[in-house]
Formats: structure tokens, C-alpha cells, sequence
């Protein structure tokens, strides 16, 4: 069984990677009250962004093309969400409509160009990421076994936006007044917070995550943009319900979801996991997901104010 | 009449025009000429008898993941698992299809049912989890539209597994379809099918559950202030319940049109886009029975014209999809075209 651990871990870390950082993305949005169910179209933007910009450039520049295909997802995401962000803030529509209308803008556009582009709408890039084992660290029996052998950049880059978010959201007043105007709007405007303006960085951190975790997609496991980030960005969602809305408790969950989903990828050479049926296993992290929420929905930590507009005359 | 003229008409006309001027700026974008595009966009969907046909056979669908979306909408529940709940009403129908061996009146009314009852399984588990545990709609449905991917991709060809392809199932007898010769015949051999008539029946039993019975106004109560209409002595809770199953029925039963009417076999590992068109078609449709039959009806011929369109011109055919997305977008920030009309109006009123 422990090589079996062993083996899969890689690739489990590999699927949570993307899956954290989107759900990161959510956390700053819904913790400043805006709900994004826009991650899964913000994810395809980055997918497409960076899949454009690395075809692009990686016979021209070929040591710094992934680079910057990470950067132009992270960019592209960031000023896509301000289409969400501006139906959501300035316009008080619903958001969980504007949300879906992006995701399905970021479907049909991003393909539409590709097709335009390649023809078949899919772009495939040479290269992507490298893996390579941590100097010094990988030999630390066990955990340097498991942790810090065969990792990709991206992943020790995720890790560092999750301890940067962690210290900006509980140890600075950017994170105090950002979570205030998620749990109460009118409170924090009348202590000279401008809500709308946190609100709309909120957002475009989500986007911008949210792209990058799309592009994390394309340089590790992916290789090549299809069009579709295949309901990771809903995942995500629903990974920072399930760690409620904590950036600890959203590592727990998008670990949880990346084991469980590699587990039932690679069962059927698993002899120990091969006389499970397959349904069960595909379907194990959304049902104990509709079962952790059913379970923790009496002490929900849901911010207060998310889902609604914010509307100054109200008190 | 009136309200059919109203405020809420006029935006989605705008939302409409908007959305079709984004599409015409992409033409332009990529090196097309827009004019020439819609052109064969629109001759597409409705040059001949079976074109509109066609258009009406991709309706269909559309018309009843709409009526699922709306009917949840009134309620105050967002039903984000139409694409799960057709699915799922597919699969039980080509089940009860490639299983049963009935007369084909009896067979199509048993695998109707199947159906619906499916999705209405399917809706009916947010439901609860809305009504009793307050689990948020929107993350159970996206949930329950994974399970039923799943149990679709397991399902099929495991029982039903086609003769060639491992990705979809046998196809259905002619005595299981929803086509039927007259019909077909009709429209110049297209893929219209008796799915029309059901998803006509649904808007008009919607419209009068909705507009005429107690029923439809606790459904509506409840969206409005759940704790309102629970003072007022209304079961919110039976009717988040009842209101989630009934969507689900329709989704179901749209999957039913779609996989043994429009189509004759189900493919695995794909979550039916009407599932989520369906959103986009409440949304137009301003949430009431009718206007979701015009969105759909209009979804459907931008649709099926796109292949037209895309063989005439080279424009890719992800354009309609383009054009429906923005549409949901201008929909959803219609008050900003409100604050604009109710401007102009004011201005028009300055000016006598």
C-alpha cells in the first residue's frame, strides 16, 4: 500500500494544485461578499491565455515562455473578472447569474478564437513544466520521499501565495477590512472603508487566481488547451464550502478532492482498489462532499454578507 | 397583452440586440463580414420546411431545461442542475427503451414517465437538502450533475454498451422514439419529434400552476420571503421540496425529447449543454413560461443554424454560443439598460 502512496502522490499533487489556488481566488471573493461562480470560466481564461502566449513564444524564448504564459493567465483572469465584478458591484445584479453568464462567455469565446486560430480549437504547447526534486530536502526519509521528490515550481509557487493570502487576510487591515465588508458592508463603510473598492480587488484576485490555476493546468498535467477546464472551477467552489472559507481548511478540502479523484483515476491497476466499481469511486468525492455539508451546515461560517449587493441606503 | 410589452420585454430585446452586435464585432474581429454571417446564421436555422424543423426539434430541449430553471427561479432557488437532471431523464428513458418491448403508444408513455421520475429523483435531493439542512442549491445541484455523469459513464456501457463504440449506447428502436413518420414526414425528414407537443403541454401545465392555482402562489410567497409566507402559514419547506422536484420533471423530461427524440442513442462522458442553455433561456424569458418558449425557440434557431453558417462562411461555430453568453450577460445587467430607458423616456417626455 505504501508504494502504491508513494507512487500516486505526485499526481495527486498535481491535481490539488489548480484546484487550491482557484479556490483561493474564492475565498478573497466570497470573504468580501461577493460570490464568484464564475471560477470555471475565470480557469479557462487562464487556460487559454497562457496556452496562447506559450505556443506563441516557446521557440523564441524558450526560458522564460512558461513564465510568462503564467503571468498572462494570471492577467487575463484579473481583468475578465471585471466583467463579474462590475454587473455584481457597480450594478447590483445577481451574482450567481453574472457568474454563470461568464462562465459561459469564457467557454464559447476562448474556443471561438482558438478554433479561429488552429482550427480544431485546441492549442497545444511543446513544452511544459519540468518536474525536479527539491536540493536537500528530497532526502529526508519519508516525507522528503513523498513531498519533496518529482514537484513542479508551481506547486512550492501555490504554496506561498496560500501562506502570503493567509497573512494578508488575518494579520493585516487589508485583510481585516476585506473580511469586514463580507460579514457587514454597512459597518465597514461607516468606518470609512470604501466596500466597493475592496470588493472590486476582491474579485479580480479571484480572477487573477482563478487564471492561474488554469494555466497551472495547461504547463503540468494538461499540455495542451481544449477548451474546457472540465468542472474543476465548480470543484474548487466547492472545496472553499467545504474548508469553510478558511485558507487552511481549503488545503484540507482540495487535498481531499485531489487524492480521491487521482485514487479513482488509477484504481483499475491497483489491486486493492480494482474490485471497487468504478461509479463508487468517481462519485465518492461529491457524495462525501453533499454529506460534509449536510453535516456542517448547522455551524456554517459562511461570511454574512456574501451573495448580496451592496446597497448603501440599506441599513 | 400588456405585460407582455412590458419593461421586461423591452430589456431582453435590447439584451438581444446587444448580444447579436457582440457577436457581429467578434465577425469583424476574426476578418468576417457580419452581414453576410447572420445572413447565413439566420437562412440556417429557417430556409426551408425541415430547417425549421430543426430549429424546432433543438428547441425543445431548450424549452424544457427553461421551464426547469424558471419554475426553480420563482421559487427564489437558483436550479444550476438542469444539465444533471436531463441527463439523468435521459438515461432512464433509453433504459426503459432498450429494455421494454411494448406497443409503441404504451412504451413511449412508460418511458416518458421514467423519465420524469428520474429527474424529479434528481431534483428532489437539493431539494431536501435545501429545505431541511439548508445546503446551498447551487453547490448540491453542480454535485448532483457529477453523480450523474458518473452513473451515466458506468451505467451505459456496462447494460446498454452500442455495437461499435464503447462511448454510447445501442440505438433505440424505431418503436422507442419520440420521431414519429407523420411528423417527420411534415417537416421534410427532420429531427422534429413528438418531444414538441410535451414541452408545449409543460408551458401551458406551468403557466396555469404558476398563474391559477394556490399551489403556484405559496411557490411564488416563498420566493419572494421565505419567512414571510412561513409567518403567513405556508410550508416553505414543502414547497422548496416540491418546487425543486417539478424542475427536475422537466428537466428530465427534456432529456427524454433530447436522447430518444432528437437524438437515438446516449453518449457518455458529456454533460448535455442544454443543461445549462437552459439558464440562459429563463433568463430572457424573463422567468415566465411563455417567454422561455420564444428564448428557446430563438437559442434553438441560432443553433441549429451555426452549421450552415459555419460551412458557408468559416466563421466558427462557437459563435452562437458567444452570442447566447453575451445575451445572459446584458440579461443579468438589464437595470443598467433600465437606468438607460427609463433616461430616454424621461428625455422624450422633457422634449413634448
Amino acid at each position: 500500500m505504501w508504494t502504491v502512496i508513494v507512487q500516486i502522490f505526485p499526481y495527486a499533487i498535481a491535481f490539488t494544485i489548480p484546484l487550491l489556488i482557484t479556490a483561493l481566488g474564492g475565498l478573497f471573493s466570497e470573504r468580501s461578499g461577493v460570490v464568484n461562480i464564475g471560477l470555471e470560466g475565470l480557469m479557462v481564461i487562464g487556460f487559454f491565455a497562457s496556452a496562447l502566449v506559450i505556443s506563441k513564444l516557446e521557440l523564441a524564448l524558450p526560458d522564460i515562455a512558461i513564465g510568462l504564459g503564467l503571468l498572462a493567465a494570471f492577467i487575463a483572469g484579473a481583468l475578465f473578472s471585471l466583467l463579474h465584478a462590475f454587473a455584481c458591484i457597480s450594478l447590483n445584479a445577481n451574482q450567481v447569474i453574472s457568474g454563470t453568464a461568464i462562465n459561459m462567455i469564457a467557454g464559447a469565446l476562448t474556443v471561438f478564437l482558438a478554433r479561429n486560430m488552429t482550427g480544431s480549437g485546441n492549442i497545444l504547447i511543446i513544452h511544459g513544466l519540468v518536474r525536479s526534486n527539491v536540493p536537500l530536502l528530497c532526502k529526508i526519509p519519508v516525507v522528503g520521499r513523498l513531498i519533496f521528490t518529482q514537484t513542479y515550481a508551481t506547486t512550492w509557487l501555490v504554496l506561498a501565495i496560500l501562506l502570503v493570502s493567509w497573512f494578508l487576510l488575518y494579520k493585516t487591515s487589508f485583510g481585516l477590512r476585506l473580511r469586514a465588508c463580507g460579514e457587514h458592508p454597512q459597518a465597514a463603510d461607516s468606518a470609512g472603508i470604501n466596500v466597493y473598492r475592496m470588493r472590486y480587488i476582491a474579485v479580480m484576485v479571484s480572477g487573477a487566481f482563478a487564471g492561474l490555476g488554469g494555466a497551472i493546468i495547461l504547463v503540468t498535467y494538461s499540455g495542451e488547451f481544449t477548451g474546457t477546464v472540465s468542472g474543476l472551477g465548480f470543484l474548487a467552489l466547492a472545496a472553499l464550502i467545504f474548508g469553510q472559507w478558511k485558507p487552511l481548511g481549503i488545503l484540507g478540502a482540495t487535498f481531499f478532492f485531489g487524492f480521491a479523484s487521482t485514487i479513482a483515476n488509477v484504481s483499475q491497476v491497483i489491486p486493492a482498489l480494482s474490485r471497487i466499481p468504478g461509479i463508487l469511486l468517481k462519485n465518492f468525492p461529491y457524495i462525501i462532499t453533499l454529506a460534509v455539508l449536510v453535516l456542517s451546515s448547522k455551524y456554517s461560517q459562511a461570511p454574512r454578507a456574501v451573495g448580496e449587493p451592496y446597497d448603501k441606503a440599506k441599513r | 397583452m400588456k405585460r407582455v410589452f412590458g419593461k421586461s420585454f423591452i430589456t431582453a430585446l435590447v439584451a438581444v440586440l446587444l448580444g447579436l452586435l457582440a457577436g457581429a464585432v467578434l465577425m469583424v474581429f476574426i476578418g468576417a463580414n457580419p452581414f453576410s454571417g447572420y445572413l447565413y446564421l439566420f437562412r440556417g436555422g429557417l430556409m426551408t420546411i425541415e430547417r425549421v424543423g430543426n430549429t424546432l426539434a433543438t428547441a425543445t430541449p431548450l424549452i424544457l431545461t427553461g421551464l426547469s430553471v424558471a419554475f426553480a427561479f420563482r421559487t427564489g432557488l437558483f436550479n444550476i442542475g438542469a444539465a444533471g437532471q436531463m441527463l439523468i431523464g435521459g438515461l432512464c428513458a433509453t433504459a426503459v427503451g432498450l429494455t421494454l418491448v411494448l406497443p409503441k403508444p404504451l412504451l413511449l408513455t412508460v418511458m416518458v414517465a421514467a423519465a420524469i421520475l428520474g429527474g424529479a429523483v434528481w431534483g428532489l435531493v437539493p431539494g431536501l437538502l435545501k429545505a431541511k439542512f439548508n445546503v446551498h442549491e447551487v453547490v448540491a445541484t453542480i454535485m448532483m450533475n457529477w453523480i450523474s455523469y458518473w452513473t451515466v459513464y458506468y451505467v451505459v456501457p456496462a447494460y446498454f454498451k452500442g455495437a461499435y463504440l464503447e462511448t454510447e449506447s445501442r440505438k433505440i428502436s424505431e418503436a422507442a422514439s419520440l420521431k414519429v413518420e407523420w411528423l417527420t414526414g411534415l417537416f421534410g425528414g427532420s429531427y422534429i419529434n413528438l418531444g414538441l407537443f410535451l414541452a408545449l403541454i409543460s408551458v401551458i401545465v406551468i403557466a396555469f400552476i404558476i398563474d391559477r392555482t394556490i399551489f403556484g402562489y405559496e411557490l411564488k410567497a416563498v420566493g419572494f420571503n421565505r419567512h414571510a409566507s412561513e409567518y403567513a402559514g405556508i410550508k416553505a419547506n414543502r414547497s422548496i421540496i416540491m418546487s425543486m422536484m417539478i424542475a427536475g420533471a422537466m428537466a428530465g423530461l427534456g432529456g427524454a425529447t433530447f436522447y430518444v427524440g432528437y437524438a437515438s442513442n446516449i453518449q457518455i462522458g458529456v454533460l448535455p449543454t442544454q443543461g445549462f442553455d437552459g439558464i440562459a433561456v429563463s433568463l430572457l424569458g424573463g422567468n415566465s413560461p411563455w417567454g422561455v418558449f420564444g428564448a428557446a425557440v430563438f437559442f434553438g434557431m441560432l443553433h441549429s443554424g451555426k452549421g450552415f453558417m459555419n460551412a458557408m462562411t468559416r466563421i466558427p461555430p462557437e459563435i452562437a454560443d458567444t452570442i447566447i453568453a453575451t445575451i445572459i450577460y446584458f440579461s443579468a445587467t438589464s437595470i443598467l439598460i433600465e437606468r438607460n430607458w427609463d433616461k430616454l423616456k424621461k428625455r422624450a417626455g422633457g422634449a413634448k
